[in-house]
């Protein structure tokens, strides 16, 4: 936790005072207690304490959630070997090199090296939720040295020394050796028998473990670095603001302290004392006619303090405060509550609400994001023949895009539906082909070829099988959805994968030549694992009789240069597949094969054990030489297609954020193709889009490469990503009112990421209507990221779900977390956290929309108040020059802030909508206000503070030419200066209440109680008050304190105040003493100049804002006019035109855009889609 | 989507399917938290507007004349005097005002310009007098002019706190400097009487200023501000000074002196003799004598009635411009020219 008891309040004080204007605040609360302070010194600090408070409190409750959740983990109790037997000990005490025992269903309680489990073989199976968010067990196994201390009794006199890396955050490395001491001898160890703290034991009975690292030392921990905080640039500007007003408070308290001095300076020329009234004669520092100068430089100070009513206090606590109940509102909106995954839409950090409303650029992953990670098995090609007749999505829109009605895949899917009714519902499979299935693969020409290809699915892969008791049902936890895909295409093919040990896996298979169900088992001898950087995945394995082999999957481009060299009768074939594949949007893998001989793999065995046990920090490379020894010379079996289905709303969503003029990029890991056929099923692209691509596969990069010069290649791939970004500006420059979409891919993007052409290919990328970045690995999507960001200044939004996207989800502006199925880590990384992309929309357009406007139109409108507050304490300073008398009584001008004005600012943060909700998607143009920060922009904040001014000045010499010196009341009284402040105070509160009244948008029933009650309780509370009467002075202030917080908790008062505040007693209240129901209430002058200038402060305001909205109106007022419109009459068929006048923007993309795009090209027929007709839209640059 | 199927690579099935199925996570709906709350959303149609205008200036005319009707109806008699009440051989009026030894007693004659209805208030006014001055203003002690027993309780009091290390009571620099001219009238020969009691509010007289609390080693300075006061009276009774200690707002103010409760007629004349003591030829201040009746809405002041008729006037110009606005160039609703952005776009 943050803090602890004795911490809390010096630390949280400390966090507090780190905000400039809290330490102005706190600086005059110190000086208000010399008698330099214009007003006493508890009304300073009063607010102070109330505004900390609140944050503290704030602070606490947060602090407190996470020490609950703290004490209820370190009190958790798990076995310690100690003193020869398992005993509960607390987490708390656990110290490293501890043996513990942790049972079924338990959590880690540090980082453990596995040392024994209740299986034989000593494997366990652990569920990483918490770290990554993937649900699927992960299999972990114990060196054989250590297997064998399978129960309590073992660990007695056991012995051995464990060496490892140092703590760090990487949760899939683990570096480090154990040697037994009995034996002298070291054994290496690896990430697989790392058990993590954090996660879960499943399946598993027990496993006895050592304690490697404990507590901020475990990689969980390591990982939890808290996210960068990020701040709103309106919070910025909203600094920037503050700062003119303390420049704004300087100069007129610098005014005011010269014409006090001279002012003081002529009171006494040559012993003549002018206003004798002041004792010129007898002076004090504060009061010097002899040294003006100093009494100037003290008043000085008197002025800031005095004038602190310009900084408004409370404006910190109360945005926080509003983003908080924002935050909540999002929380609990239904329209972004996914019903599948139970998922609510989670604003995880609340103060980057209203950036919400600001976003230029999204930023987004494709899979998981726009597509929704399950994938299903729909084609392969076997032998150089493509089977499977499924059609996915992107085909779908494709057809649907070219405008040829998909009649056979209707048909098709009817009868499809029909004969495999039985098992359309099986997850990750969606291949129909009768060639193959039920066995019938057997009867194919290259049946020998087939049986491999499904005995490689069923086996080169990491998944593990559950089989349950009851059904026989076979289930699977996978790594990857994609390795489910296969296994479950395997199963349903006839190669069902139902047990794995340490050992190896158990199949049944069908035997070609006998045409029976038999079992066989494969000893698994090494698996070399899928990495990134590798793009593959190999097993080795050993079958029944004794043969090896080694089965190998991968990406295209790195399985093809792995092929040998003789074989290639299909390759071709397969590869043309493979393109066709990519195409209709899937995910191709490639798998291959080769039979080991002997000698070659006791070779690559002895080498391969010798990497994996050094210690060395190359030892990720020697694994790799290793492998890459082996995966050669493989022989081609065919090719998968998996399809990634495009999450639901998909395209209508990036359509609509298209029409807002947000700017979309995608990012991804995947093949070009991929990328751009999923950009198309999403319209980021579209026919008749000019694509320029940018890629290093040239035939002269590619010759390059294969010279393996380096510096050549990386000279020349230089050039050529230059030239073909210039040649691409050149294109847009050329080009009218066409749109332009930008493909790059991850080699060509290291390039144009360098620092000298990164600003070139910013430009041309902002001038492309969409960019796609292909293959770009999570580094440069966070690269990108910051590019964007930096480069153009504006927000930028990243989107993504799983690990590889934290890093550009912590560079955005807003990271936002899909929590879908790949796990939790963007999610913990993120801002914000949705459940489907297609609520993007909602969250953007609508509670983006409103927070902005509302954020802003809540800080302008405190500039206002308190500014027309801070304005007339200067105007009356000027006629008591400049003296630090206040107009008003000190502790209603404390209370100004946080008690009489703030209730409605903040009900107008949290409630006020400009346009609802159903608007502002109609009118997704809307969204540009934000951007383009139109409510927000300079102009208009100096047209508040200038309002500001305006209203005090009418305020002020209003009340004091009608209040003058005369008699105000029919008895005769005068005027005095308790009177006059009084008066001024209630009309600067009608003012600026009935302002607020003006400026709201959306008047619930909250907003009329918190405007309107607190001007009736005023006066009620005033006639209360007078009742009371004598009270021990000494205590008056808790008196006070305690009867002025009564009604504070049941009412939103402001007014109760001047009547409570009236009767106190008069050595509390001084001036203020029964001011309200002796003199002011029964006079009806008072009234009158309350009405008089409420309203005359409001005519100018208002006036300007007829003029705007009928001449100048924002979109926003236009849009609410069209809402008004709509609900008196059926407007339904005007607002359709109005509508697209309103909407339709030239981004040039999205469904729209390619409605429009189609109606442009009535007389160009489209032919039906293939890959030709696309790449003659494409305009190949390389 | 496919989430619900059951087979195939799913965990769910594995972990859950004995464990109770948590409570759903779905948002509660309602009215509020759906930000669905009924609302009226005021737009400033031309319909709204003008009536609005129309609306204000339809009530404040009224108001202003009825202002301006009061403040006529008060008749008002101001005679500045501290000029006149200087011998004109004086060519020191500052060592005049201060020589204590000389008779400052001063006669003038006042014409009733029309017929005054009791009650006439009498008022002085000052003017170029800084009773807002910081310094002046906090020269008092609440808790002293109260409570007998705090008659040691000077804090703030500075500069007159004690004379000869005793408390002065009261102290402060307000109530040492308490104006101290004094009037006296005639009407037709007949002696005006002046009601002084109730001159202040009975708040003060009753909860700020004690009726146990005398003064004591007031004026005992070598410098004389203003009025002595009479140390056998409780403060609470001593009502110039009360009325003095309500610290007027602005440098130009005037203060209750008394009340005469007779009719005056039009061209009466009102004989004043008064005592010239108070000094304020030393900032060049204005010294006046004041009678003035009082209506619903207090003394005479032309000023409200003035600002309410301009408003009014004001609001019925803006409605008048408005309508005619509306009327020649109407609102286009679709027109959306205006939209910044659309010009900034259209490159691309």
């Amino acid at each position: 936790t943050k803090y602890s008891a004795v911490t809390f309040i010096p630390k949280s004080l400390f966090e507090q005072f780190r905000r400039v204007a809290n330490i102005y605040f706190l600086v005059v609360a110190c000086l208000s207690y010399t008698p330099i302070a214009p007003f006493r010194g508890a009304t300073a600090v009063g607010p102070l304490v109330l505004v900390l408070l609140v944050t503290m409190v704030k602070e606490a409750i947060e602090d407190w959630r996470r020490k609950q959740q703290d004490i209820e983990v370190n009190n958790r109790k798990t076995k310690v070997f100690q003193d020869g037997a398992f005993r509960h000990t607390k987490w708390t005490k656990l110290r490293v090199g501890d043996v513990v025992k942790v049972e079924k269903d338990e959590f880690f309680p540090a980082d453990l090296v596995l040392l024994s489990s209740s299986y034989d073989d000593a494997i366990c199976y652990v569920e990483t939720m918490n770290l990554d968010g993937e649900t699927n067990l992960k299999l972990k196994q114990s060196l054989d040295v250590t297997s064998r201390l399978q129960d309590d009794d073992s660990f007695r006199g056991f012995g051995a020394v464990i060496r490892c890396e140092d703590p760090n955050a990487n949760l899939y490395s683990f570096v480090g050796n154990i040697e037994i001491e009995e034996q002298q001898q070291q054994y290496p160890l690896s990430p697989q028998q790392l058990l993590l703290r954090d996660s879960k034991l499943r399946n598993t009975e027990y496993v006895y473990g050592v304690v490697v690292f404990t507590g901020h030392d475990t990689k969980v921990m390591q990982n939890a670095t808290s996210a960068p905080s990020k701040r709103s640039k309106i919070e910025k500007k909203m600094d920037g603001a503050i700062y003119v007003l303390m420049s704004i408070l300087v100069l007129i308290s610098v005014i005011g302290s010269v014409v006090f001095g001279l002012a003081t300076k002529h009171d006494l020329v040559d012993g003549r004392m002018k206003r004798w009234y002041l004792r010129p004669d007898n002076p004090d520092n504060i009061y010097d006619p002899n040294n003006p100068a100093v009494s100037a430089a003290l008043h000085f100070f008197t002025a800031m303090i005095l004038y602190g009513y310009f900084i408004p206090i409370s404006l910190y606590v109360s945005i926080e405060l509003v983003k908080l109940l924002q935050a909540l509102f999002i929380n609990s909106d239904i329209h972004m509550y996914h019903e599948e995954s139970d998922t609510p839409a989670h604003a995880r950090t609340s103060n980057l609400n209203e950036e919400l409303g600001q976003v230029y650029t999204i930023l987004t992953d494709k899979t998981g994001t726009l597509t929704c990670n399950s994938m299903e098995f729909i084609k392969c090609s076997i032998a150089g023949t493509a089977y499977g007749r499924g059609i996915t999505e992107v085909e779908k829109a494709m057809a649907k895009r070219n405008g040829s009605p998909v009649i056979s895949d209707f048909e098709l899917g009817v009868e499809d539906f029909h004969q495999s009714e039985g098992r359309s519902a099986i997850k990750g499979f969606n291949f129909r082909d009768e060639r193959v299935m039920d066995g019938n693969w057997v009867h194919q020409q290259h049946s020998g070829v087939i049986e491999m290809f499904f005995r490689l699915l069923a086996i080169c892969h990491t998944c593990i099988p559950e089989v349950d008791e009851v059904t026989g049902k076979i289930s699977y936890e996978a790594e990857s959805p994609d390795e489910a895909a296969f296994v479950v295409a395997a199963h349903e093919l006839g190669f069902t994968f139902y047990q794995r040990t340490q050992a190896g896996v158990y199949l049944h298979e069908l035997d070609p030549s006998s045409g029976e169900q038999v079992d066989r088992f494969y000893k698994v001898l090494h698996v070399l694992e899928f990495s990134s950087a590798r793009r593959r995945m190999s097993v080795i394995v050993k079958d029944e009789e004794g043969k090896t082999f080694i089965f190998s999957k991968g990406a295209d481009s790195i399985m093809y240069e792995r092929l040998s060299n003789s074989e290639s009768t299909y390759s071709e074939a397969t590869q043309k597949h493979i393109n066709d594949y990519a195409d209709a949007g899937l995910r191709t893998l490639v798998l291959a094969y080769r039979q080991l001989e002997e000698i070659e793999y006791a070779k690559f065995e002895r080498k391969f054990t010798a990497a994996k046990n050094s210690v060395s920090a190359d030892r990720d490379e020697l694994i790799d030489e290793a492998a890459d020894l082996i995966e050669r010379d493989l022989i081609l079996l065919g090719a998968t297609a998996v399809e990634d289905k495009l999450q639901k709303g998909v395209p209508d969503c990036i359509d609509k954020l298209a029409k807002a003029g947000i700017k979309i990029w995608v990012l991804t890991g995947d093949k070009m193709e991929t990328a751009i056929n999923i950009g198309y099923a999403c319209s980021l692209l579209r026919q008749g889009m000019k694509q320029i691509t940018i890629t290093l596969d040239t035939p002269d990069i590619i010759a390059l490469e294969k010279g393996g010069d380096k510096g050549a290649i990386n000279k020349a791939s230089k050039v050529s990503v230059v030239q073909q970004i210039n040649e691409g500006k050149k294109l847009i420059n050329a080009s009218g009112n066409e749109s332009f979409a930008l493909i790059i891919d991850g080699k060509s993007l290291t390039y144009a990421l360098k620092d000298d052409t990164k600003a070139a290919f910013l430009d041309l990328a902002i001038a492309c209507g969409s960019v796609i970045c292909c293959r770009s690995s999570p580094k440069q999507k966070a690269l990108v990221t910051r590019l964007v960001k930096t480069g153009t200044g504006k927000v930028t939004l990243a989107i993504g779900d799983g690990a590889n996207d934290v890093g550009m989800i912590q560079e955005a502006d807003i990271g936002v977390g899909i929590s879908g199925a790949e796990g939790m880590q963007a999610v913990m990384a993120s801002d914000v956290s949705i459940a489907q992309f297609r609520f993007l929309e909602r969250l953007l357009l609508v509670h983006g929309h409103w927070c902005y406007s509302r954020i802003s139109s809540m800080v302008c409108y405190f500039l206002y108040k308190n500014i027309t507050f801070g304005v007339t304490l200067f105007l009356y300073e000027s006629l008591s020059t400049f003296s630090g008398q206040t107009l008003y009584n000190d502790w209603s001008m404390s209370l100004y802030n946080v008690l009489f004005t703030s209730l409605p600012v903040i009900a107008m943060g949290v409630f006020d909508q400009d346009v609802s909700a159903r608007f502002c998607l109609k009118y997704p143009m809307l969204y540009q206000e934000g951007p383009q920060n139109l409510l927000f922009r300079w102009s208009r904040l100096l047209g508040w503070m200038l309002h500001g001014v305006g209203s005090a000045v009418i305020i002020f010499f209003l009340t004091i030419a009608s209040l003058k010196h005369q008699a105000f009341r029919k008895d005769g009284e005068v005027i005095d200066l308790s009177i006059l402040g009084a008066t001024a105070y209630t009309c600067v509160v009608w003012a600026v209440n009935m302002q607020m009244a003006i400026t709201v948008n959306y008047f619930t029933l909250i907003q009329h109680i918190c405007i309107w009650s607190g001007i009736f309780l005023w006066y009620v509370l005033s006639l209360y008050l007078a009742t009371t009467t004598k009270i021990n002075q000494t205590n008056s202030l808790t008196i006070f304190l305690t009867k002025l917080t009564i009604p504070l908790f049941l009412l939103p008062c402001r007014y109760l105040f001047l009547i409570i505040y009236g009767a106190i007693t008069p050595s509390f209240s001084t001036t203020f003493f029964m001011v309200f129901s002796e003199a002011l209430g029964g006079a009806p002058a008072y009234w009158v100049v309350t009405l008089l200038v409420a309203v005359a402060a409001l005519i100018p305001y208002f006036t300007l804002a007829v003029v705007k909205t009928w001449f100048f109106p924002d979109y926003h007022n236009k849009i609410q006019w069209l809402q008004h419109a709509a609900k008196h009459a059926d407007p339904e068929e005007e607002l359709g035109v109005v509508l697209r006048q309103f909407s339709v923007r030239s981004t040039g993309v999205g469904v729209s855009a390619r409605r429009d795009a189609k109606l442009v090209r009535t007389n160009s027929k489209v032919i039906h889609a293939d890959s030709s007709s696309q790449s003659q839209a494409t305009v190949e640059l390389t | 989507m496919n989430s619900g199927d059951a087979a195939g690579s799913s965990s769910g099935g594995s972990g859950d399917a004995g464990a109770p199925r948590r409570a759903s996570r779905k948002p509660k709906y309602s009215k509020f938290t759906q930000q669905e709350l009924p609302a009226c959303k005021p737009i400033l149609t031309p319909k709204w507007v003008i009536s609005v205008f129309l609306l204000v200036g339809v009530i404040f005319v009224p108001i202003g004349v009825a202002s301006l009707l009061a403040s006529n109806k008060v008749v008002e008699i101001v005679d500045r005097y501290d000029d006149a009440c200087v011998p004109s051989n004086v060519t020191n009026k500052l060592a005049y005002i201060q020589n204590s030894t000389i008779s400052k007693t001063c006669r003038r004659t006042l014409k009733v310009p029309k017929d005054m209805k009791q009650p006439i208030f009498v008022y002085y006014q000052l003017n170029n007098f800084y009773q807002n001055h910081r310094r002046y203003v906090k020269s008092r002690n609440d808790q002293q002019l109260r409570d007998a027993s705090k008659a040691n309780e000077t804090t703030l009091c500075d500069p007159e706190k004690t004379r000869d290390g005793m408390a002065i009571v009261p102290c402060g620099l307000i109530a040492w400097s308490t104006f101290n001219d004094t009037y006296t009238f005639q009407h037709n020969t007949n002696n005006l009487s002046i009601d002084k009691t109730d001159i202040s509010w009975k708040s003060d007289r009753d909860h700020k200023f004690g009726s146990d609390v005398f003064p004591k080693n007031f004026q005992k300075g070598p410098l004389i501000g203003g009025k002595t006061l009479n140390e056998s009276i409780p403060l609470s009774e001593q009502e110039d000074l009360i009325v003095w200690m309500r610290t007027a707002a602005l440098p130009t103010f005037r203060k209750l002196y008394g009340r005469i409760y007779v009719d005056l007629k039009e061209n009466d004349t009102i004989t004043v003799t008064l005592d010239n003591n108070y000094n304020t030829y030393s900032f060049d201040g204005k010294k006046s004598l004041v009678l003035s009746t009082s209506t619903w809405l207090g003394g005479k002041n032309d000023f409200l009635g003035l600002a309410y008729l301009t408003v009014g006037g004001l609001c019925f110009f803006l409605a008048f411009a408005f309508t005619l606005l509306y009327l020649i160039k109407p609102r286009k609703l679709g027109d959306n020219n205006y939209l910044s952005w659309n010009r900034n776009s259209a490159g691309h």
